[in-house]
This record gives structure tokens, C-alpha cells and sequence, in this order.
């Protein structure tokens, strides 16, 4: 079938076969930021930006983006190194395979609430699986980037 | 995964059912549960371009389309005011963000998983599945129905006048539920408030359950989810926490639980009573009264 998805701002025609998952076609235009980490739809590692939202490539039809706007981390770089700097920061990472997908996933909370309260920052990232930390040093990077980005007072709104 | 070999975006209601009726055609939702399988699909249906993910509010209901994703549901005003959050507790344990607006009402009702949050919380609602085909059928009853060809074209709630709270206790965050309770205290609006006072019983949070009527639906048992009411009136009046005690173990005697790897039947069954008590004091009585 022929599709047509705007990638990271650019109209991009292509055959796709109707069970080719997003996931490996944005792989296949070179958006290797965007990885499998499970087969079960849990673990939030191939998040992408489709229309705004942001949801699991691993499990979205190709063919079913036909028409609309998708975006990777390529798509959005200086917002995700500015913030993944703070993650950085913390150390809060060993092997970084999560990060991509909690840098997505992120942003998308910080779009949908800039000031989100510790439970709510908790809640929305849930769905990011990281299997070598405690996420603790992720919480500290977080508040960081929060606390620099919108000033001090913002994270008195603790919950 | 599954292998697909067409993919039909639908352009009315008719040539989707007709297209489902083939042995090998599937209704394509948010794909979650349905990737999860493998074998092979000849077509898939697709109902995204029938404006099917709304939600619509009337005075009387909620008319919720098909391809409403979880997120949206968890997100709707009227539907958190309706409920009293007890909406958006029931989804936000599920997955996460990504997942949940993927995850669509039609494939989570049509697909009547026993370990579905989503299902309980409905049930525990006055709810009712529209199907193309065989119109408009009361979820307690769909949820019972085998598997068929009909089209979920939309879930309809009526806005009966209740309370509600909802629970549900995971071994991990965002893993499947070992037990999910929805709860409901129904009012009656014309003998517990004057006609002109309408809506007033769904704002006064503080309200005792006036008719005395509590609809518990329980699931992840880990069988789906099922009803049950107080027909023994143990909450009649104000709910004290003995009475409230009292109809966890009615609930925990009378709801069949059983064994599989997320927990025994023997502490399902304890999850039961004590989620029952915990929402029947939260609906009810004494400790509602004493917060306001
Ligand atoms: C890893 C994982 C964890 C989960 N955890 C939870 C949880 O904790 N709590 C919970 O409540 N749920 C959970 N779920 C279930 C999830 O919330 C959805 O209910 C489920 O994925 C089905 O929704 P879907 O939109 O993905 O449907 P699909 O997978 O697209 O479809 C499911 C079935 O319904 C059929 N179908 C879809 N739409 C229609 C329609 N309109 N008419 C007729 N048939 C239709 C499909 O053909 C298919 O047979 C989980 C699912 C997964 C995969
Ligand atoms: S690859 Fe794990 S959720 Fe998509
Ligand atoms: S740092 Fe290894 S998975 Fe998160």
C-alpha cells in the first residue's frame, strides 16, 4: 500500500506492507533513536510522537499513520539533548538503552503539564521501563530540568 | 505478531460488519491484545475514519465511540465529574500514557478480558454496547455472550443518578490487576431530593446512599468481571464500619475466585472482602459523613 506520513516535518511517500509496524518503518527512514525493548507493548522504549501524542510504535500499523504527522527524537533535538543533559547530570543511567523512549515520553508530559507534581511525573512515566536503575536518579534529573527550565517556585507544587 | 494480508479502512458502518462476517477478517483497534497473538489475519478492518473516537455528553448519557482510546475516557470531564474520578482510577494503572491512547473501548469491551479494568469499571455503570447488528444490548448481558461477528459500534452510559469508587490491587505497577471492584451507590433522586433539585445528589458528595442500593462488580477474579448487590440489605442506612465489614464477607462468600500466577483463589477472595469494605465505607456512611 502506499502511505504518506509527514516524519519529523517531512512528507515522506513509501510502500508499506499492511502489517509493517511504525516502529521498523521509522527505522527504515533512519530514526534509530527508536527501539525495540519488548515484544509485549509495556516497556515505552519505541515511543513516538503521532499527531502530538505520544504512543508505542511497536504496536501501531504503519499504514494506520498514513496521512498523519509522526515524530522521533531526530525530529526534536536540542529539546531532548537540553533536557537529556540533566539526566546526564544525575549519572541517573548505566547502559542508556531506556533513554530515548523516556526522553519522548518526558517531553510529552512537559508539553501536556509544565508543572507537574512528583505523583503525576510518576504516573505519566510509568509506562518507561528501565531495567538497570531505581528511576530515582531519573526523578532527581527531572526535577532539575524543571526547577532550571521554569524557575524554582515551580516545583513547591509537590503532590 | 500477527500477519495481515489486506487492510480496509471502512467507509461506513454496513461494509465493515459485511467484511467481518468473512472467516479471517478482524476488527483492528488499538492492536494491543490482537499483536499479542500470531496467526494470520486476510483482512483487517479498520474503523478509525467513521468518527467513532468521540464522546458524546447529553443530559441523559454518554455515547462513547469504539475507537475512543483509554486515554481519552481517563481524560473526559464529564465523565470524571459522572464517576467522581472513579473513571480515571480504573485506567491510569493500565500500561501507560503511550499504551492508553492506543488502547481503544472497543476492543477492550468486545474482547471481555477477565483481568479488565475496563470491563469492571463499566459494569458497575449503567451500560450498554451498541452492536451494528444486534443493536443495542445491556453490558451485563454482553459480557456474558460468547464471541460473535457483530461490529461494537459504540458504548452508551446512562447518567442514573450514583456514586461510585474504584480499586483495584496490582502485584506491580502497571502490571495486570489481581482484583479489580468497581462500586456504586445508587440514588434515588425522587425520593432522596425535590424534582427541582436535579443533580443535586451527584454533587453532595457527602450524601448517605438514601435508597440503601450498592452494585459491587468485581473482576480479574481472575475470571471477568461480575455483579453483585446487596439483596440481603446489610448497608441499609448509615454505613458503619461494621456493616461495612460485615458485607465484605457477604461479598468475599458469594464471589467465585480462583488460582493462577498472580495469586490464589484463597487471597483473591480476601482481596474481596476487603475491597468491598473499603468502598462501602467510602460510599456509604459514617467516615464520609465525619470528612465534610
Ligand atoms: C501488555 C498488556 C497489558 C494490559 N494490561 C491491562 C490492564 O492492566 N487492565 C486492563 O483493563 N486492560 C489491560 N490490557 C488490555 C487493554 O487495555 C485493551 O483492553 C486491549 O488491548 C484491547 O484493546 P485494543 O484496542 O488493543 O483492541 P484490539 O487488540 O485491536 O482488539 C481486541 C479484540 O477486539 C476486537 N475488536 C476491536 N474493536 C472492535 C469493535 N469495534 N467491534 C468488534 N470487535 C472489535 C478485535 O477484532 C480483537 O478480537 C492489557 C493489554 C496488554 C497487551
Ligand atoms: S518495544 Fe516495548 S513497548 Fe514498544
Ligand atoms: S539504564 Fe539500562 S535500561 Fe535504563
Amino acid at each position: 500500500m502506499l502511505i504518506n506520513i509527514n516524519l519529523n516535518g517531512k512528507n515522506v511517500r513509501s510502500e508499506a506492507d499492511p502489517d509493517l509496524l511504525l516502529i521498523d518503518w521509522v527505522r527504515a527512514q533512519g530514526c534509530y533513536s527508536v527501539k525495540r525493548g519488548c515484544e509485549t507493548s509495556n516497556c515505552g522504549l519505541c515511543t513516538v510522537f503521532l499527531e502530538d501524542k505520544p504512543v508505542l510504535s511497536c504496536s501501531v500499523l504503519a499504514v494506520r499513520a498514513d496521512g498523519k504527522r509522526v515524530v522521533t527524537l531526530e525530529g526534536i533535538q536540542e529539546e531532548g539533548a537540553e533536557f537529556g543533559a540533566f539526566i546526564a547530570d544525575q549519572g541517573a543511567e548505566q547502559c542508556g538503552f531506556c533513554n530515548p523512549g523516556l526522553v519522548m515520553n518526558a517531553l510529552a508530559l512537559f508539553r501536556e503539564n509544565p508543572n507537574p507534581s512528583e505523583e503525576e511525573i510518576r504516573e505519566y512515566l510509568a509506562g518507561n521501563l528501565c531495567r538497570c536503575s531505581g528511576y530515582e536518579g531519573q526523578m532527581r534529573g527531572i526535577r532539575a530540568y524543571l526547577e532550571w527550565k521554569y524557575g524554582k517556585s515551580h516545583m513547591e507544587n509537590e503532590g | 505478531m500477527i500477519t495481515i494480508r489486506n487492510y480496509i479502512k471502512a467507509t461506513s458502518l454496513e461494509q465493515a460488519w459485511q467484511l467481518n462476517q468473512q472467516r479471517g477478517s478482524r476488527i483492528v483497534g488499538g492492536m494491543l491484545w490482537l499483536k499479542m497473538g500470531t496467526g494470520n489475519v486476510q483482512t483487517a478492518i479498520d474503523l478509525s475514519d467513521l468518527s467513532l473516537d468521540r464522546i458524546e455528553e447529553t443530559e441523559e448519557e454518554f455515547r462513547i465511540g469504539c475507537m475512543v482510546s483509554l486515554r481519552q475516557l481517563e481524560q473526559h470531564p464529564g465523565l470524571a465529574v459522572y464517576t467522581g474520578g472513579a473513571m480515571k482510577e480504573a485506567l491510569r494503572h493500565i500500561v501507560g500514557v503511550q499504551f492508553r491512547n492506543l488502547a481503544t473501548v472497543g476492543g477492550s469491551i468486545f474482547g471481555r478480558y477477565g483481568f479488565s479494568d475496563v470491563l469492571t469499571m463499566f459494569l458497575v455503570m449503567d451500560s450498554y454496547v451498541e452492536l451494528y447488528a444486534g443493536g443495542i444490548v445491556p453490558l451485563r448481558e454482553f459480557s456474558q455472550r460468547g464471541y460473535d461477528r457483530d461490529v461494537l459500534v459504540r458504548m452508551i452510559v446512562k447518567k442514573e443518578p450514583a456514586r461510585f469508587v474504584y480499586s483495584s490491587v496490582r502485584n506491580a505497577r502497571t502490571d495486570f490487576p489481581v482484583l479489580t471492584c468497581g462500586a456504586a451507590c445508587l440514588e434515588n433522586q425522587e425520593t432522596a431530593y425535590p424534582e427541582d433539585q436535579e443533580g443535586a445528589c451527584l454533587e453532595n458528595q457527602n450524601a448517605v446512599c438514601l435508597t440503601g442500593r450498592y452494585r459491587f462488580s468485581i473482576g480479574a477474579r481472575p475470571g471477568k468481571a461480575i455483579l453483585t448487590e446487596d439483596q440481603e440489605r446489610i448497608l441499609t442506612g448509615e454505613v458503619t464500619e461494621e456493616k461495612a465489614a460485615a458485607f465484605g464477607r457477604f461479598a468475599a462468600g458469594r464471589v467465585p475466585t480462583g488460582s493462577n500466577l498472580r495469586g490464589s483463589a484463597e487471597y483473591r477472595s480476601h482481596l474481596v472482602e476487603v475491597l468491598c469494605t473499603r468502598a462501602a465505607i467510602k460510599l456509604g456512611g459514617q467516615q464520609n459523613a465525619d470528612q465534610y
